[in-house]
């Protein structure tokens, strides 16, 4: 075990370069899984606020259809 | 590819996908690192120092990919407009400079006990690092506009020119490497690697790679998301 | 076209500053350059090509960032675009344009200050030529992120991070050229690939950069 943790005398390269990948990968996970929580809360506060457009995936909007569709349910907040 | 190009379907395979890939990475990883850190033997020259291979080649590996998968979908979001190119662009771009960024450092603490310095003005780590500042460029420019569209086309602009540059770069790095430095440097044994060694590093290669699907896939339901957060936005401004 | 270039340069003759501020910058920078690494002849010689180069791209990068800006805030960038000249023709005179005022003057300028630097005067000729086919180069090549930054914020940061990696293949094969003539050397084969470097981004970037305008405006 000791030599496992000493690597060949090498243990500050080879510890810190594993160490250096852990915080890279897990790091970058837990900043995309806490950027997704945040941003799927925001639009659930907001699709709550305007229930009747929930069935519109498309992310660029038809543009003559959306005023139409936004007139009601904007007029009614 | 059209048929992947609709958000819902894409959300709906990627959903599908994300447990077996997040599962083939945590195995791969577990497996790898058993395998590299404790079977395969020292190298006889570079002692336990080689055992940094199996983070640093895969890296290299990983931000090239990156790197090229981005260029291919700015190319199909300039051609075909395609939503979902661009959202993987944007997703997999701090990805990519992390992969690259872990390259660098990790070879830096490779060159530091076997050739003595931090840091040599080799070919390949110069490339790398040249590829690091444009993952830098490209994420820096997408998030310099108020609107995010705008952000978005330029980005895919500069990653084109780009793609036509990468090759010329690393080709002039090399040819001003070896005029400077006459090789000197090491390399790695080529295909004459020790099965031993061959199957952590490609273990790890796989975990890469499969962590790199699993994340990208969460990216691109918050790149997704948050198109549909700035549509309702502008509806409600109306 | 011809219009539209003489144009620039006329709207440049009466401002006269940007063209000149390049100009002095990289007088300034090749000056200082002894202060930091000391007098010996020996020296100099040998850093002459490299820092008469960086200052170059340096100074192109200086007025990289107004290239489009003025005409993009008062609104005659968009004018140019509905006009019948394609984007690519408009992205072309602008960037003779620029050439012409800080290029042309930098050519005229550097062998002067590489008497200073010590470089032997018979290489002289081959400085030149080499900042010829450089300096169009870094006008193309900056004119692209020039036009992709447009109208973005901290634009001034956001140039050089993205154009200096690009200029990175520019400033090996001129300063290997360079070297290649002071060490005794055929600089032909450094020179015949910035040519063809030349030729590759006259076709490319103005298409990168009328792609990229035509986004700033949309």
């Amino acid at each position: 075990m000791d030599g496992f943790l000493s690597m060949g005398g090498y243990a500050a390269y080879v510890w810190s370069s594993y160490g250096a990948a852990a915080v890279v990968l897990v790091g970058l996970l837990v900043l995309s899984l806490s950027g997704l929580r945040r941003v799927e809360r925001t639009l659930a506060t907001l699709e709550a606020a305007k229930p009747r457009r929930k069935r519109e995936p498309k992310a660029a909007p038809a543009p003559t259809a959306t005023p139409t569709a936004e007139t009601t349910p904007g007029g009614a907040i | 590819m059209h048929r992947f190009a609709n958000p819902a379907r894409f959300l709906r395979i990627a959903n599908a996908v994300l447990p077996w890939a997040a599962g083939l990475s945590a195995v791969c990883f577990a497996a790898g690192l058993y395998l590299g850190l404790l079977v395969s033997p020292p190298d006889y020259q570079q002692g336990d120092t080689v055992r940094i291979m199996y983070i640093h080649v895969p890296a290299a590996w990983m931000g090239m990919f990156t790197y090229s998968t981005m260029a291919v979908a700015a190319a199909a979001a300039l051609v075909w407009k395609h939503p979902l190119a661009e959202v993987y662009a944007k997703a997999a771009a701090p990805l990519g400079a992390g992969f690259t960024a872990l390259c660098l450092l990790t070879g830096s603490l490779w060159g530091a006990p076997m050739w003595g310095t931090w840091w040599v003005w080799d070919a390949r780590l110069t490339s790398v690092l040249v590829l690091f500042f444009l993952y830098l460029g490209y994420m820096a420019l997408v998030d310099a506009f108020d609107d995010p569209a705008r952000g978005n086309k330029a980005g895919n602009i500069l990653l084109l020119v780009g793609a036509v540059n990468v090759p010329i770069i690393k080709f002039s790095v090399e040819w001003w490497n070896t005029l400077h430095q006459p090789a000197s440097v090491f390399r790695l044994g080529g295909p004459t690697i020790a099965a031993s060694m061959l199957w952590p590093l490609l273990l790890m290669a796989v975990a890469f790679q499969s962590y790199f699907f699993a994340v990208v896939i969460l990216r691109i339901r918050a790149g997704l998301a948050a198109r549909r957060v700035q549509t309702l936005r502008l509806g409600q401004a109306n | 076209m011809l219009r539209l270039i003489l144009r620039d340069l006329r709207l440049v003759l009466r401002q006269g500053s940007d063209a000149t501020a390049a100009l002095m910058f990289f007088v300034l920078c090749v000056v200082l350059f002894p202060f930091g690494v000391g007098p010996e002849p020996n020296v100099l010689t040998r850093i002459a090509p490299g820092v008469l180069l960086i200052a170059a791209l340096l100074a192109a990068l200086l007025s990289m960032e107004r290239l489009f800006q003025g005409d993009f805030e008062d609104g005659s960038l968009e004018l140019l675009l509905l006009s019948p000249l394609p984007a690519e023709g408009v992205a072309i005179a602008k960037v003779a344009a620029h050439w012409l005022v800080t290029g042309v003057p930098l050519m005229i300028v550097a062998p002067l200050l590489a008497l200073l630097l010590r470089m032997p005067a018979d290489q002289l000729g081959l400085l030149v030529g080499t900042l010829a086919l450089t300096t169009p180069l870094l006008s193309l090549i900056g004119a692209v992120g020039a036009a992709l930054t447009l109208g973005a914020r901290r634009s001034g940061v956001l140039l050089p991070l993205l154009v200096l990696p690009l200029y990175i293949p520019v400033l090996i094969f001129a300063a290997a050229g360079l070297d290649a003539g002071l060490s005794g050397l055929s600089p032909r084969p450094h020179l015949l690939l910035l040519g063809g470097m030349l030729c590759g981004a006259l076709v490319l970037a103005p298409l990168a950069i009328a792609a990229a305008l035509r986004a700033a405006h949309e």
